[in-house]
């Protein structure tokens, strides 16, 4: 092979390599990314039952019902809205109601957020950046939170959640 | 005092480092040996004043001197010694300053162990280091000083996330920023050789100690954080396909390409612009993890919130470096010269397809990391990435790789034949056949892909070993004969052979742990006992502890496997009252590679405890696989040619020579 032949096939394979890594990307950008939402944007936007999103918002105080094998209810609320949200097995360390939390999951058809994961805030102070930006853009900022941003603790693994 | 002292030891260390950064390469433009030498004295004088700082904090906080903020924020007067000392990098000031102590260190090491190098590479190397150091002490200086006073001093601190306070603080950050930073010392060489204009073997050959290293912490960092998360962490998950564990796994992608690009730079002086791109790409990607985690810019459920003056800052540090280096970069790289020949079959080309293959896999964790962030600031809208998306495209892309691994390093330089490879991979086919047809015919349940993973992984395993069978002529020959070759062999390739079966081993713990894993999740009285994967767990009783700084629950579990009573296990769940928190300790019992593992959940009021146990079968393999792979970084690093003898540098006149 000439010199000219070798460089060909390396940028080939090179290219190749590359196109099948875009493929890649593409097809799972398209399939496995999850949207963020409060309560307030999934009344407006009326998101389809089935379809996954993280909700984001305060656990409202009281609202916390612990059922038969571990399965639980609370309500997610953002100020203006409020979801029901189910979920079954154990809450993180972190949860805590009257607090910020995140939860995976979709709606059902009764219109309640069916969770398989919970992501909790990870002390005090702080809230989740997602329930933290949504809340301040609807102004139900609560101003103690703000705060939060001088509060950081270690590159580490703050936060917890629990998922099944 | 001792705050103050520790403030002004960094204020000269800043100074220093402007020295540093300035005089030293000025020399080498002038080819002046005494002001080139400044170099060596100043990064020894940094290295003592930055250790003089990191001590002064430490100190402080061992003294539980709370008049000093991050003291106050960070620790309390209750709290263990050893997570006093290990408090000091928890929290982001302290962090950066064992940031900037490690790249004094690297630094330092240069400056002593670098005498065999060409004066004016080490000016000029050491110089970059000095402007890496510059950025970073004025990053600390004036966002982040750990040793600001409180006007009112309080009598008590506000403790340590109790998540922290584990052992786990003690080894994962500095292992992690040994890595990390360690990856400056290739970013500085590579920067002098674009300075220089040349660039040759005996470069790759002083660069690639250095690389190892740091590869090698990073490569036990990240296992030992993944470690961390699945005990600490109470749901015993290792991997999260977090963006802050991305941040990490780029730079060690890029770094494991550098670490293999130079070998061909050092044995056939090819790959040279090659392998100085993935040298700035690589130390790009430490500054742009340390942005990532120091700046809390992501979503992340390690979410670090820190005010905006930072995170612009570290942007800016980023902006310049990675931004100044690639235009330098663009600048000389045609002055390189290039290197020998090689046919697309060769050890080269395999090589060449590795590094295609890592750094096309770093990109897609590089696009899955910041994609949601382009996202939301150009749209607005809010997506979280996650393993789903890294499963469809990291995984594809490793396959290829894993496929090929065991090919390379049987390939001939220059010229390979893949016949004659395959045909000596013989032996490791057979083997993952068989292994493949056991598993699908013992497995139950879970993924069909899971037998033929596996069994690439022993392909991969039995390839590494067939490489140094084949060297020392295993069944060719005599045994003693083989046996005494075998010793003979340069330890490199012994080093290659256990990083090889490192990355295969750890591939059988992901497989298995993922596919045959089991899971309980259930409310258990005392008395109760519950069944996991042929173990029998009774939740004997409940007690209460008072330790240093927090409350404890233990529930004592009794497990027996048919009918034997085989140990005893203590999870618990701690509230620290100090930060309001509770955290769960998971109990692990070890059987063989496999692991039992409990964590506590609420208890109910009648008495229940909610727990979630699981079994994990070869759960540790996944940790083996990077201490296997450390292990053969640290025999390739005492390698005799890495050891003996200063190597030369190609024969025209150093500094003579206008750059080509």
């Amino acid at each position: 092979m000439t010199r000219k032949q070798r460089r060909l096939t390396m940028i080939g394979g090179s290219l190749l390599v590359l196109g099948i890594a875009i493929a890649l990307v593409l097809n799972a950008l398209r399939d496995s990314i999850v949207f963020f939402s409060t309560p307030q944007m999934v009344a407006e936007k009326h998101i389809p039952a089935g379809k996954r999103f993280r909700l984001g918002g305060l656990v409202e105080p009281g609202s916390l019902k612990r059922g038969d094998h571990m399965a639980v209810t609370f309500t997610i609320a953002d100020g203006s809205n409020a979801l029901e949200v189910a979920y079954k097995g154990i809450l993180p360390d972190l949860f805590r109601e009257g607090q910020g939390v995140v939860a995976e999951g979709a709606l059902d058809g009764h219109g309640v957020f069916k969770a398989d994961t919970v992501l909790a805030k990870h002390d005090e102070t702080y809230m989740p950046k997602d329930v933290a930006d949504a809340l301040k853009k609807q102004g139900h900022w609560k101003d103690d939170y703000e705060k939060a941003g001088k509060k950081p603790d270690g590159g580490a693994r703050p936060m917890q959640g629990a998922s099944r | 005092m001792i705050a103050e002292a520790g403030h002004y030891a960094l204020v000269l260390a800043l100074a220093l480092a402007l020295i540093q950064s300035t005089v030293p390469m000025i020399g080498a433009r002038l080819r002046d040996p005494v002001l080139m030498n400044v170099a060596r004295s100043t990064a020894l004088a940094q290295l003592l004043f930055v250790g003089l700082s990191f001590g002064a904090l430490v100190l402080l906080h061992v003294m539980s001197d709370f008049s000093v903020a991050n003291v106050y924020e960070n620790s309390h007067s209750l709290k263990p010694l050893i997570y006093k000392i290990t408090g000091v990098w928890g929290n982001h000031e302290g962090s950066m300053l064992l940031w900037v102590s490690i790249l004094a260190l690297f630094g330092g090491l240069v400056a002593v162990f670098g005498n065999n190098l060409p004066l004016s590479l080490r000016a000029n190397a050491l110089g970059v280091q000095g402007w890496v150091s510059t950025a970073f002490y004025l990053f600390i200086l004036l966002t982040s000083n750990p040793f600001l006073r409180l006007a009112n001093p309080p009598l008590e601190g506000r403790d340590l996330n109790p998540v922290l306070q584990d052992p786990g603080l003690a080894i994962h950050p500095p292992m992690l920023y040994l890595g990390y930073v360690g990856f400056s010392i290739s970013f500085s060489f590579a920067i002098a050789a674009l300075i220089e204009g040349r660039i040759d073997a005996a470069w790759a050959r002083w660069v690639r100690p250095w690389t190892l290293m740091a590869w090698m912490f990073l490569t036990l960092g990240i296992a030992m954080g993944s470690y961390w998360a699945y005990y600490e962490l109470g749901w015993g998950g290792w991997w999260f396909w977090d963006p802050v564990e991305n941040a990490s796994l780029m730079p060690w992608l890029a770094g494991t390409a550098l670490l293999h690009s130079a070998v061909v730079m050092e044995k056939r002086n090819a790959l040279k612009v090659w392998t100085v791109l993935l040298a700035i790409l690589t130390f790009s990607l430490s500054l742009l993890g340390t942005f990532l985690v120091r700046s809390g810019v992501l979503t992340s459920v390690h979410a670090f919130a820190t005010d905006p003056t930072r995170g612009v800052f570290i942007l800016l540090i980023l902006c310049v470096f990675i931004g100044g280096s690639l235009s330098l970069y663009a600048w000389r790289a045609s002055s390189l010269k290039q290197g020998g020949l090689f046919a697309p079959i060769s050890r080269e080309g395999a090589l060449v397809l590795n590094n295609l293959l890592l750094t096309t896999a770093c990109a897609t964790v590089f696009i899955g990391t910041l994609y949601p962030l382009g996202l939301e600031v150009l749209t607005g809208e809010r997506i979280s990435v996650g393993a789903p998306f890294f499963n469809l495209t990291f995984a594809p892309l490793f396959l290829p790789l894993l496929l090929a691994l065991p090919f390379g390093p049987l390939l001939a330089w220059k010229r390979g034949d893949l016949v004659g490879a395959a045909q000596r991979l013989y032996a490791a086919g057979i083997v993952a056949l068989v292994s493949i047809a056991v598993l699908w015919a013992w497995a139950r349940g879970g993924s069909a892909f899971a037998p033929l993973a596996i069994g690439l992984a022993v392909f991969v395993i039995v390839g590494a070993v067939t490489d140094i069978a084949e060297r020392s002529m295993m069944f060719r020959v005599p045994l003693p004969i083989a046996l005494r070759r075998a010793r003979g062999l340069p330890r490199a390739s012994w080093g290659t052979m256990f990083a090889h079966v490192g990355v295969g081993v750890a591939l059988i713990g992901i497989v298995c742990e993922t596919t045959w894993n089991t899971e309980l999740i259930s409310t258990l009285k005392p008395g109760d006992v519950a069944r996991v994967a042929g173990y029998e767990l009774k939740l004997d009783n409940v007690s209460q502890r008072q330790g240093p700084n927090f409350g404890e629950m233990l529930a004592h579990f009794t497990v027996s496997e048919g009918g034997n009573v085989i140990g005893t296990m203590t999870p618990s769940k701690r509230s620290f009252t100090t930060r309001a928190m509770s955290t769960t300790e998971a109990a692990l019992m070890s059987r063989g590679v496999s692991q039992l593992y409990i964590s506590l959940g609420d208890t109910a009021a009648s008495g229940a405890i909610a727990v979630r146990i699981y079994h994990k079968p070869m759960v540790l393999l996944i940790w083996f696989g990077p201490l296997l792979m450390a292990f053969g970084g640290l025999l390739s690093l005492s390698d005799r040619r890495l050891r003996v003898g200063a190597p030369k540098p190609a024969k025209a006149a150093r500094g003579l020579q206008p750059a080509e």
